[in-house]
């Protein structure tokens, strides 16, 4: 199981109770971030720009890690799961971003069989091909997106049953990085 | 050249790096160009890349995503397992691990057995010499 830096969570809180209001609105928020003290301090962000509410007059209700779950592992708390991490599923992602000109908005289509790979691939593919850092990146919404649906030539030509194509060459490597050495007999063959 | 092995749901691929290092899987799915979904009879199904496989030239029945009872049907079906230890490269790795797994005793045997094939006339003048260590 590859091990994903991005983890999901679900994150809820609401301003303190004052006179005023004695029952503030409570608000969930799903979020990504490396860890725990990262996701909180990314909800009060987006709550400050969307409520009158700072992490001062606040306070933190729940935070939830989404995990996958394997199927033979008996869950009793309530964490957010990932239900089916066998299955290849089309991601669609739709995200905002900072550029060096200005605020965009992009949707980006992944295949992967969890959220959290598909968000992971999402970050450094901004990273690499438009070099966006990953707090310049706001998540708007994330969804599986069905077959047909898909809107990307990348992802829809793997949807193929009867898909076949060869590995063009062959990474020579010894099987363990103890092994490595500097200089070798020969050349090696990289014909498949 | 023309390609003769292809990346093709049915494909097994023997794992040549990590932790499943030496384990023969069938690719059961293709996730993207660099990964695919592979499974093995006694491993849970998960992604791998295709840097950390070698195609064989085996493949099987199989539709995408088969569950795992119709894989190791398909996989008996197949006769994989002889297939596999009868051909040279299967055996090459079957004889690598005999040797890797040999220990003291084996290795004197291996010593004494060589000398005996390659220069008979030697053989009994070295064994002599040999077990005189024991005497």
């Amino acid at each position: 199981m590859v091990t994903c830096k991005f983890h999901q969570y679900q994150v809820v809180g609401r301003a303190l109770p004052s006179e005023t209001e004695e029952h503030p609105k409570i608000y969930r928020m799903k979020l990504w971030s490396t860890n725990e003290v990262r996701a909180k301090s990314k909800f009060w962000y987006f709550l400050r720009k969307l409520k009158k509410v700072k992490k001062s007059n606040g306070q933190m209700l729940a935070i939830n890690e989404a995990c996958i779950i394997l199927k033979l592992e008996l869950i009793i708390l309530s964490l957010i799961f990932e239900k089916n991490p066998t299955k290849i599923k089309n991601y669609g992602i739709w995200l905002r971003y900072q550029s060096r000109t200005g605020y965009h908005n992009m949707y980006k289509e992944f295949r992967d069989t969890t959220l959290n790979g598909a968000v992971e691939q999402m970050y450094t593919e901004m990273a690499s091909r438009h070099r966006v850092r990953h707090h310049c990146i706001q998540i708007i919404k994330t969804a599986t997106i069905p077959a047909k649906l898909c809107k990307r030539e990348s992802t829809k030509q793997f949807h193929n049953s009867k898909i076949k194509f060869p590995l063009v060459f062959k990474v020579v490597r010894p099987p363990s990085r103890k092994l490595k050495t500097t200089y070798k007999a020969s050349r090696p063959n990289l014909f498949m | 050249m023309p390609f003769k092995r292809y990346v093709e749901i049915g494909r097994v691929a023997l794992v040549n790096y990590g932790k499943d290092y030496g384990k023969l899987v069938v690719i059961v799915d293709v996730i993207d160009q660099n990964r695919a979904l592979v499974d093995a009879p006694d491993m849970v199904r998960t992604q791998m890349n295709f840097k950390r496989l070698s195609l064989t030239d085996i493949t099987i029945d199989i539709k995408r995503v088969p569950k795992k009872k119709t894989l190791i049907a398909a996989m008996e079906a197949a006769d994989v397992k002889n297939k596999w230890e009868n051909s040279s490269w299967g055996r090459k790795l079957i004889v690598q691990k005999r040797r890797a797994s040999l220990n003291d005793f084996d290795r004197f045997k291996l010593m004494l057995a060589k000398i005996k094939v390659w220069n008979p006339s030697r053989f009994y003048s070295a064994l002599i010499d040999k077990l005189s260590y024991l005497v």
